[in-house]
């Protein structure tokens, strides 16, 4: 019988397999930032280990700081942040610290330095590492005894997810976007849906999205509760790795591309869990409560809790209106905002922001607006593009490289009652500050919403 | 880590779902670089409000938390392990976990136990009728015992194992270093290092 994707990756990773044990996987590279990082390195110095192998780890720092220039003013931020450059120093690590041209969102600077390839293993202390599945990887995040376990081995025990295809047909309609397409597998799955399956993202809408949609869509996963996300790689894939940094050249990329061709589920090889979607269906999506999972078409209205047949989410739906201060039956349309977020692991690359400077060109914003690159990388080349000029004169703020708004742990946060729509991956209850009530959206949404203070779709405009 | 075996103790009915780990311990605890001191910022935003269910005194001491389905989702954060262990809880008790929290407290011995949804609203409602009542969660049995119920339930082997014997993850890989070493020398050429 014939092997899917995730099967075939895990299987080259084995190191070791024994009846009645978890596999033991072997990891091709650890991503480290400065926040789950700190007790790992600690439990190294404790038990007098070593990190196994720096040559496959990266630091930079991200969710800490600010993205104003200066230096970090919450001294508690300050000392994590130095940690880590201790850390890194002490261990040989290579770290791209702040005001480092290849500082970034952890899972932005892995695919633009080309450290993200096909068929890798990938793991950091961050459970949006799924996005590295958009090549072709299986990537996972781990907690921080995890983090200390790869340091010191370069391998992971565990055992293989169950497999499910999320199968994409059609095409997505003009102006539905990878973000409104996880929004509404999410929505249909549920955050538990993918509980226990490392899912392949699969069918014609996936094959025609860019490398970058791509990663929108992987990066989602661990919200519909999935350990991974993948995608097989094919000629976009390669194409955005062809000359990036750390690919490989000559003879060795041509060995890699025939290597990597081979990295898709068989034909006749079977899925756990199958669950189908047409993607022409779609609409803008947002979300209107507080897990991902609450989400609906922009144009539909706030659900009412009587509708859900289910009393647990029943019960959810009631008190996530609550804590959102939304009435049911109100068209999404109407809901007004104070604050637009446009950035984040899930959409802080330059694609992202060359579609919201699209919309914004020309136009004014009513809300707050912060448009925050996910890399410096990114940064640059938006400027080189122009698009900080357009979102100045739109009279939207242009910041610095790092997560910003998407989880408050750094200067930028809702005070508590303000409402956003904002590009994250998160609507949790206080993700983006103490009482924040966050809606995601693209962000092509997002600057449209920016537009008129309400939540809009671009063709509203 | 801290060897479990089988645990008695009151519990706390945590009557929502989808408990994510941005809930269980807010981001702004998360910038300590020590591993104790979290119990403070346990569930810290729901504290503030007088009728959450840890602020009621009659649930106080409890160990072991029984939460509506979909608890530990989201972030990665072990610190939400360690937050609840600090507080006191040793087992929380859901029809259903977010992987990497489930898998954060193995690693920590703090036990994760999926129950029937059924089970766990019948477990809730005997704690909220008589917040006393002692419950067992029994390792070596795999099984939860209140008043005359007994619900068995899964977990594998060898985290099983692991966690009687309160054994450290590190320690059992590195006596497979051989093979790691073996892997290695065959991985594929094109593979990239980061220096």
């Amino acid at each position: 019988m014939g092997r899917t994707l995730a099967e075939k990756v895990w299987e080259q990773h084995v190191v070791r397999r024994a009846e009645g044990e978890p596999d033991l996987l072997y990891i091709d590279l650890h991503l480290i930032h400065e926040v789950t990082s700190p007790q790992a390195f600690d439990g190294l110095r404790l038990a007098g280990r070593g990190v196994r192998r720096p040559d496959l780890t990266i630091a930079t720092e991200d969710h800490n700081v600010p993205t104003v220039l200066g230096p970090i003013s919450d001294p508690v931020s300050k000392t994590q942040v130095e940690t880590l450059r201790k850390n890194a120093a002490e261990f040989g690590v290579r770290l791209h610290p702040m005001g480092d041209a290849g500082q970034g969102v952890v899972h932005i600077i892995g695919p633009q330095f080309g450290l993200t390839q096909p068929g890798m293993t990938i793991v950091c202390g961050d459970s949006h590492t799924s996005t590295h599945g958009a090549f072709g990887a299986i990537a996972f995040g781990i907690g921080t005894s995890e983090v200390e376990h790869v340091l010191a081995t370069q391998t992971l025990p565990a055992y293989r997810p169950k497999t499910m295809a999320i199968e994409v047909s059609g095409e997505l309609p003009p102006g539905v976007t990878a973000k409104d397409l996880i929004l509404a597998i999410i929505a249909r799955i549920g955050t538990g849906g993918g509980q226990g399956y490392i899912v392949e993202y699969r069918g014609e809408a996936v094959r025609k999205l860019s490398m970058e949609g791509r990663m929108t869509v992987c990066n989602m996963s661990i919200e519909a509760g999935a350990r991974a996300g993948l995608i097989a790689p094919d000629e976009t894939t390669f194409a955005y790795l062809e000359g990036r940094p750390h690919a490989p050249q000559g003879e060795l990329w041509d060995q890699a591309v025939e290597y990597w061709k081979t990295l898709r589920t068989d034909d006749d090889a079977v899925f756990d869990k199958v669950v189908e979607i047409d993607a022409s269906t779609l609409t803008p999506y947002v979300t209107w409560g507080t897990n991902p999972g609450q989400g609906l078409p922009l144009g539909e209205s706030v659900p009412s809790p009587e509708s859900f047949s289910d009393p647990v989410e029943r019960a959810a739906a009631e008190r996530a209106l609550e804590y959102m201060g939304l009435t049911a039956g109100t068209p999404l349309r109407e809901v007004e905002v104070d604050t637009v977020f446009v950035g984040s692991c899930t959409n802080g690359r330059i694609e992202d922001l060359r579609a919201a400077a699209e919309i914004l060109r020309g136009r004014q914003v009513k809300t707050r607006t912060l448009i925050v690159p996910g890399s410096m990388l990114v940064k640059l080349q938006a400027e080189q593009e122009g698009l900080h000029e357009v979102f100045r004169s739109a009279g939207a703020e242009w910041r610095e490289a790092g997560c910003s708004m998407c989880l408050g742990m750094n200067p930028d946060t809702l005070q508590p009652g303000e409402r956003s729509a904002s590009t994250s991956n998160r609507n949790f209850e206080g993700r983006q500050g103490k009482g924040g009530r966050t809606h995601l959206v693209s962000p092509q949404v997002a600057a449209a919403t920016a537009v008129t203070g309400r939540l809009t779709a671009p063709a509203d405009l | 880590m801290e060897a479990f075996t089988t645990h008695t103790g009151t519990a706390v009915p945590l009557r929502r779902s989808n408990v994510d780990t941005d809930q269980i311990i807010p981001a702004v605890w998360l910038k300590q670089v020590s591993r104790t001191g979290f119990e403070k910022g346990l569930f810290a935003a729901w504290r503030e409000d007088p009728s959450f269910v840890l602020n009621d005194p009659a649930y106080a001491g409890g160990t072991v938390l029984v939460s509506g389905p979909d608890f530990g989702t989201g972030s990665s954060r072990e610190h939400a392990v360690w937050a609840l262990q600090q507080y006191g809880f040793r087992v929380v008790i859901a029809a259903r976990f977010g992987d990497i929290f489930r898998n954060n407290s193995t690693k920590m011995g703090l036990l994760p136990v999926v129950l029937p949804g059924d089970k766990v609203e019948a477990l809730q409602a005997a704690v909220e009728a008589d917040p006393t009542l002692q419950v067992t969660v029994d390792l070596e049995g795999r099984e939860v015992r209140w008043a005359d119920e007994t619900v068995p339930f899964e977990i594998d082997d060898y985290t099983r194992w692991r966690l009687l014997e309160g054994l450290d993850d590190i320690g059992l890989t590195l006596r497979h270093a051989d093979d790691i070493a073996a892997y290695e020398n065959g991985r594929q050429p094109w593979l990239p290092t980061t220096v």
